[in-house]
């Protein structure tokens, strides 16, 4: 909530800092920071900071912190130059797909060197993850005429084993006296991904036992069917945005992504079960190479009278469809209430729900294999997801801001209509991953 | 109202094929129109725009929590986008 009046004031009391990012963000740019004193203190004025750390944590599972500073200057011409930096670091276990058993399992970790034993009546979790990855974005937006608005931007993203370049378009078309906006905006990604222990051949078996031997590399290279693959995702977004009246303003897209290529987890198996639901083997996972995604997604924003404390409301729907057989509905509020002059507090309720795709299966029972795509990956299972939590946000007296946001995050894996063996009876076959999401922004 | 009652006479006559279709487009066509005609009596005067030129009335109030909610949800769930690119550039688990 940083009133835009403020900006003029902060000139006489810019930290040091946002002189000293603006400097080198001129650098970086090689915009002219030679300009005499003066005019170099006012441009580098012009430049509004936000950045933000947030911690994502799952029990027991994966916790990821991620940092970012993105920088926004709006040039004489209302040309805008957004850069954005992102840097996060992953570590902790994610499920491997396998299904929970009575007894313990032994499985063999992604890069081929060792093993690690989940014990009995625990979920499968790989314990090996770790990943750090940068990511940088930049987005020029400029008036074309009096009613078009147009913005380039590029995108570049850089993991330890993932490297991802993407370039978007976009074009906005104002009529009605600005209350109405037609918009299109194209986007293409190019990624290439090299996981460690390399590409593993599809249903072929995880190779299990003693990785010190001297026959076990030529093995688990057998299992292998290069170091590396592509994948490339197209988007096309239609948009058309409309005032309501002096309290309201709506938003309804369309979109329609394709994405291409290497689309299975590299590091996910499906179990291999007999009659009575004992683990015989693990096969690794096969997606399809190809999928295309649509998604209709509508928002309102209503801003309230003194008698509701001026609260503005903002409540959208997205609904989801892919030729993977999955459909996922999105509901998501939350509502701004302004706390005193110069803070608010922001509650958020978001609920998920998706279906399964067509060859999700939480294990696959001997004999019965149908080995066409198979993946027992949860997120791609049925499930319901509920985000609850509040952001808190304050004003500080040069304009800053500063924010706080804490949330809770549960998603509820559920049977899509799957027998239970014997051997799972009394086993958590779905269990519910739990999340906090931490985070501490502030705006300069 | 009209437009909606054509399109549902429309598919209830299946026989006359040819002319329904036309009689739907039609529909279809002054749904449009009544949309468009609608849309312009909507919306504010230049000078009624201060609530909606509040921080806090922006489609996308915070840019930075948007990235990161796309980040987070894009490696949990099956959906990602809608609001805005699903793209890819992460091999996030």
């Amino acid at each position: 909530m940083v009133n835009t009046n403020t900006a003029s004031k902060k000139s006489n009391k810019a930290p040091n800092i946002k002189a000293a990012l603006s400097i080198a963000t001129s650098a970086l740019l090689g915009t002219s920071v030679l300009t005499a004193g003066v005019s170099q203190a006012e441009e580098a004025d012009e430049w509004q900071f936000d950045s933000a750390f947030l911690l994502y944590s799952e029990t027991d599972r994966v916790s990821a912190t991620e940092a970012i500073i993105a920088g926004t200057k709006v040039f004489d011409n209302d040309e805008i130059l957004s850069l954005k930096l992102t840097v996060d670091a992953l570590t902790g276990a994610s499920a491997n797909g396998a299904v929970v058993q009575p007894n313990a399992q032994t499985f063999t970790r992604p890069s081929g060197s060792g093993q690690y034993v989940t014990p009995a009546g625990e979920t499968p979790l790989d314990d090996t993850f770790r990943d750090t990855s940068v990511q940088l974005n930049g987005q020029w937006t400029q008036p074309l005429s009096d009613n078009i608005t147009g913005s380039v931007g590029g995108h570049f993203s850089k993991e330890y084993d993932y490297l991802s370049l993407g370039v978007n378009g976009n074009l906005a078309y104002d009529f009605n006296k600005k209350n109405s906006t037609f918009s299109m905006g194209l986007s293409y990604f190019q990624d290439t991904f090299t996981p460690e222990g390399g590409i593993p051949k599809p249903h072929s078996s995880m190779l299990v036992g003693d990785s010190s031997s001297p026959e076990w590399d030529g093995e688990f290279a057998k299992t292998r069917t290069g170091k590396s693959d592509d994948k490339s995702t197209a988007d096309i977004l239609l948009g058309f945005t409309q005032v309501i009246n002096r309290r309201m303003i709506t938003a309804f897209n369309y979109s329609y992504s394709m994405v291409d290529g290497y689309l299975t987890d590299p590091f996910k198996v499906v179990s291999v079960l007999n009659r009575n639901g004992l683990a015989q083997d693990y096969i690794y996972e096969s997606r399809p190479d190809s999928r295309v995604k649509q998604s209709t997604f509508m928002q309102a924003k209503y801003h309230f009278d003194d008698s509701l404390l001026n609260t503005v409301a903002d409540v959208s729907y997205r609904y989801m469809w892919d030729d993977w057989g999955i459909n996922s509905h999105t509901i998501d509020t939350r509502f701004t209430m302004p706390v005193g002059a110069a803070s608010y507090i922001e509650p958020h309720i978001r609920y998920y729900q998706q279906g399964a795709a067509d060859f999700y299966q939480p294990y696959i029972i001997e004999e019965q294999a149908p080995l066409g795509f198979v993946s027992a990956d949860y997120r791609i299972g049925e499930m319901t997801a509920v985000t609850v939590g509040a952001k808190y946000g304050v004003s500080l007296n040069d304009g800053d801001e500063l924010s706080f946001r804490l949330e809770y995050y549960r998603q509820t894996p559920t049977n899509a209509g799957f027998t239970e063996l014997s051997a799972l009876k009394g086993q958590d076959i779905y269990p519910v991953v739990e999340a906090i999401i931490a985070q501490v922004s502030y705006s300069f | 109202m009209k437009a909606n009652k054509a399109v549902f006479k429309a598919r209830s006559k299946p026989s006359r094929s040819k002319f329904n279709v036309a009689k739907t487009k039609l529909a279809l066509l002054s749904i449009i129109t009544l949309s468009l005609s609608a849309c312009s009596s909507l919306g504010v005067e230049p000078w009624e725009r201060d609530l909606l030129a509040k921080k806090e009335m922006a489609l996308t109030s915070s840019s930075i929590d948007a990235a990161l909610d796309d980040h987070i949800y894009f490696s949990k769930e099956a959906s990602s986008g809608g609001k805005s690119f699903g793209g890819g550039g992460c091999g996030c688990n």
